[in-house]
């Protein structure tokens, strides 16, 4: 039987960060409602014909839920699925709103991965990006959920912070370090439309560290990482051996997955659709309909190719050329000869038998590089 | 019904854009019945959508009017609609050459503009009859006492009798028409002369060709009459004669004292040139009718299609426009970073950004225009004297012995309290001072001789937002003078980049030098690669910018719910990729060629 990775959308914050542009919403009144509807929602997809090999609940912040709703939700999903038996079972948590009781459900419910979001031990600066948390919180959900049992545990990382120096960004990842989670995300800060960081930039008032110094936090954690025992494996994640995230995995190399909940994307045999993206929306499509699909597109071979070179690049290992051609039945140098030669004189990919990855300034210019394959 | 000559009235409306010229001439048709109210799609006379953004007529057109007067008799009222700017000056002329009385329109809160004034004189040189309209009356802020001032003593017509009107309330408009039959004096010239026709304007049709439009000053023109062009003697035979109603209504003849159009098989506008005189062929006027000049394009620049596969529809929408247009003047032109394109010559800037905009939204091509040069006079050391107007076939300097340059007078009327800033402007732009009159209290006339190249350089903008635009501009060329002129070359990554190249006073040379490397650093994306961006007169560096490499350009994070949005990110970088042209290593986006405008 295929396999297949499955989303869960829990589109609500208690706050909003200023650099987040995720789909969230700070109306926790419409919690149950919301709910009900991604419970229809899953027993619609139940009689999928395709075995589910990872899970990652996404937000949002999942653990704004209580108890009681995180544990019906679980049982939703374990009712409607046919799962693997080493499924991979993710929930993203932000320090502020787990308790024991909360990672006892999940736990229970067979969750076996904690991606906590940390974003920097530097409190002032947490204070400054909105987040809820400080240092001294996340450090007591950390140690509470290893005693729960979470043995796989993902902390995120966020640097090039407004004001951050180098330093301050590799002290927070050294004292993470110490914590040894298994897996570490670490992203350079991006400011997205609609956030209140574009507000600010806009005005002139967001002073973000210069590119030279974003880009030295970048090559230092690389290697603080890989001298810590993590492999770099991602343009942005980093994982102790064996822990790289399967559920992640499946996007980067183009397998197929599912995403239910309100704006949950899913590419199934081809064709991409996703869901309405406002939560009454959601919630009014899956009463008129049980799901809440607003559009969905076919995407030709040579976007596909684009997108398997695209998505395949972001890891360290790059593409594989035979897979490609398992694939597309065409070889990859043939496709993209001359944007592969471009780019490997331009020293941003290596391009050797076997397989085509970024190299180190590839890693840093990427965009430059995905533009080429676009068709 | 023939209406006699002595009951026949030409006329023409001076007013400043947005004096209310164009509403005036609206109600005039309204109350004549020439159109039907529910017909007017506000302000007829301006029949393309660009001159109704603008709010500005580009060319003159003609309308027929019966208006039965108080005294009992019929008249036949042709209105000579005027364009209303500066670069248009010599339609102007031709336009008022072809009426007996003006309407001087004039906004009653602000006054008489610059424009205005100028093209006042122009008429009282023509003797024309002036009938002073104050004009929106109904305003709170309407000044009518001031106005009346104004006029008396800046342009020294008695103004006692000034009409006082709103054309927009449809208040004073029978008072106007009653003015235009009692004061402008009827047409004199007699039918039973040899023809002479003014041409005054003229049109393209697919159909009939180029039609002229005419005022006959003496004789008489009918269809199967052969017709002669005075400035080049080609002869046409007449197909079709008629009014403008205001669409064109054929009719038998047209006779001394009436305006009209002529049709003759002519295929090209050059043939229909706006001040040439219609002769009849078999019975030729001795003289023809004075104050005939060939329409010279004064600014030039390069305008290339973005997309190299464009070139010959450019050509064809050139050749198009050029139609209508025998002003506009263009030849085939190459440049080492913009591929084909051609060479274009206009009367003015606002001509060009007019040309400019027809071709980008009525013919869809995308342009890239190279920034406008004036036409300069070179005497080489050779004893040769060349005219350039593009800055790449700009002799070596040690060819040189001197260069000329066009010069103007500009008239330009502000408020007293911006007299100091202006004249500061006037200084950097290199104006010699002549002198200053006071037109009221609280009111300048500034002129100064200023080289052309500086006011097409961002000159009127500037001269707008030092006085909150209440200041006016008119100029006039007066002639070619010497001056100290050097060229400056870019190079980009060490590359010259011909369509950069400006020429400019060599006192000015370092700071305009140093504004355009500021600006293109600004505008070109950083690459890969460091890239130097310089200025050079001759092999000499005289300003230079760094673009440093880029660092960074990576998305942070792609899952599954991102792949759409993130494509569309790096689309959007593709596309900007593609609007770039290619100088050696460095791509360089179009915008960077008009910079060389935009700078200061």
């Amino acid at each position: 039987m295929d396999t297949l990775a499955l989303y869960i959308h829990i589109p609500f914050c208690i706050k909003r960060c200023a650099y987040c542009d995720f789909n969230s919403y700070t109306e926790l009144e419409y919690v149950p409602s919301y709910l009900d509807s991604l419970k229809r929602e899953i027993s619609f997809y139940s009689n999928i014909e395709k075995r589910i090999s990872s899970i990652y609940i996404g937000g949002g912040t999942p653990t704004v839920l209580n108890e009681k709703e995180l544990s019906s939700l679980i049982d939703a999903i374990h009712r409607a699925f046919n799962l693997s038996l080493d499924l991979e079972f993710t929930i993203e948590a932000n320090p502020e709103t787990v308790t024991k009781e909360k990672l006892e459900v999940l736990r229970e419910g067979g969750v076996n991965r904690l991606s906590l979001g940390l974003q920097s031990f530097n409190d002032e600066l947490l204070k400054a990006i909105g987040r809820i948390h400080n240092a001294e919180g996340f450090l007591k959900i950390f140690f509470m959920a290893r005693e729960a049992g979470f043995n796989n545990i993902n902390v995120d990382l966020i640097f090039g912070l407004p004001r951050q120096r180098v330093e301050d960004f590799l002290n927070s990842l050294r004292k993470l370090l110490d914590l040894s989670p298994e897996h570490v995300s670490c992203y350079s800060l991006s400011v997205e439309e609609g956030t209140k960081f574009y507000e600010l930039k806009e005005k002139g008032l967001l002073f973000l560290p210069s590119e030279d110094e974003e880009r030295m936090m970048y090559h230092s954690a690389r290697s603080i990482l890989e001298k810590g025992g993590y492999s770099h494996y991602e343009i942005s994640n980093f994982a102790k051996p064996g822990r790289e995230c399967k559920h992640n995995l499946v996007y980067w190399t183009y397998g197929e997955y599912l995403g239910l909940g309100a704006g949950a994307h899913s590419f199934m045999d081809g064709v991409r659709f996703y869901n309405a993206y406002g939560l009454k929306d959601y919630i009014e499509k899956v009463k008129a309909k049980g799901e809440a699909v607003e559009s969905r597109e076919r995407i030709s071979e040579p976007e596909q190719q684009a997108e398997f070179v695209i998505l395949g690049l972001r890891l360290i290992e790059g593409i594989n050329k035979e897979i490609f051609y398992q694939r597309f039945k065409k070889d990859i140098n043939l496709v993209y000869g001359k944007v592969l030669e471009k780019l490997e004189e331009r020293g941003l990919i290596v391009n050797d038998k076997k397989c085509v990855r970024l190299t180190e300034k590839g890693l840093d210019l990427a965009n430059e590089v995905f533009v080429e394959f676009l068709p | 019904m023939k209406i006699p000559q002595e009951r026949i009235r030409n006329f023409c409306i001076i007013a400043h854009i947005d004096h209310g010229k164009s509403t005036l001439a609206d109600r005039l048709l309204e109350y004549t019945g020439t159109i039907p109210e529910r017909e007017i799609k506000e302000q007829v006379l301006d029949m393309m959508d660009l001159e109704r953004e603008r709010g500005i007529t580009i060319k003159a057109k003609a309308v027929r009017m019966v208006y039965k007067a108080e005294d009992g008799h019929e008249y036949l009222l042709n209105l000579i609609d005027t364009p209303g700017h500066v670069d248009f000056n010599y339609e102007v002329s031709r336009s008022l050459a072809a009426c007996e009385g003006a309407l001087l329109v004039i906004d009653a809160s602000q006054g008489i503009e610059a424009q205005t004034l100028a093209n006042t004189y122009l008429a009282l040189e023509h003797d024309l009859e002036i009938v002073p309209v104050i004009n929106k009356i109904d305003l709170p802020s309407a000044q009518p006492e001031r106005v009346r001032r104004e006029i008396e003593e800046v342009i020294g017509l008695p103004a006692d009798d000034a009409l006082l009107i709103s054309a927009k309330e449809g208040i004073g408009i029978k008072e106007v028409l009653e003015a235009i039959v009692k004061k402008i004096p009827a047409p004199k010239g007699s039918e039973a002369e040899p023809l002479r026709a003014l041409i005054f304007d003229s049109l393209y049709d697919s159909y009939k060709g180029a039609i002229a439009f005419v005022r006959i000053v003496e004789g008489k023109i009918e269809p199967g009459r052969k017709i002669k062009m005075m400035s080049t003697g080609k002869i046409f035979e007449v197909t079709e004669v008629g009014i403008f109603s205001p669409e064109m209504v054929s009719t038998d003849s047209l006779r001394a004292g009436e305006v009209g159009y002529v049709v003759a098989g002519i295929k090209n506008v050059k043939d229909t040139r706006v001040g040439d005189t219609i002769t009849d062929a078999e019975n030729p006027a001795k003289q023809p009718l004075p104050g005939y000049k060939k329409a010279v394009p004064m600014v030039f620049c390069g305008v290339y299609p973005s997309d190299g596969e464009d070139y010959e529809k450019l050509r064809e929408a050139l050749e198009k426009l050029q139609l209508n247009d025998a002003s506009l003047f263009f030849e085939p032109e190459t440049s080492a970073a913009l591929g084909f394109g051609f060479r274009c010559g206009f009367l003015g800037l606002l001509h060009m950004e007019i040309v400019q905009e027809r071709l980008e939204r009525e013919y869809g091509i995308n342009l890239i225009t190279t920034a406008p040069s004036v036409v300069y006079k070179i005497k080489k050391t050779n004893g040769e004297e060349v005219m350039v107007d593009n800055p790449t076939n700009f002799p070596e300097p040690s060819k040189i012995e001197h260069i000329e340059e066009p010069y103007v007078e500009a008239s330009i009327m502000l408020p007293t309290e911006y007299v100091g800033a202006v004249m500061e402007l006037c200084q950097e732009k290199r104006g010699n001072f002549k002198d200053m009159q006071y037109l009221s209290e609280k009111r300048v006339l500034l002129r100064y001789d200023m080289p052309l190249s500086e006011i097409i350089y961002d000159f009127f903008n500037q001269l707008k937002s030092r006085t909150k635009g209440y200041a006016s501009l008119d100029y006039e060329v007066i002639g070619y003078r010497k001056s100290d002129l050097c060229k400056v070359d870019i190079l980009i990554n060490g590359e010259l980049v011909d369509a950069l190249s400006f020429i400019v006073h060599k006192e000015k040379a370092y700071t305009r030098a140093r504004q355009l490397v500021e600006k293109l650093k600004e505008v070109i994306p950083r690459h890969l690669f460091e890239i130097p961006i310089q200025a050079a007169i001759g092999g000499r560096i005289i300003a230079r910018e760094t673009i440093k490499a880029l660092r960074k350009n990576v998305l942070a994070k792609c899952y599954g719910g991102d792949v759409t949005r993130k494509k569309k990110l790096l689309e959007k970088q593709k596309e900007g990729k593609k609007r770039m042209r290619q100088l050696g290593k460095v791509e360089v986006p179009q915008e960077a060629f008009m910079s060389v405008l935009k700078m200061g």
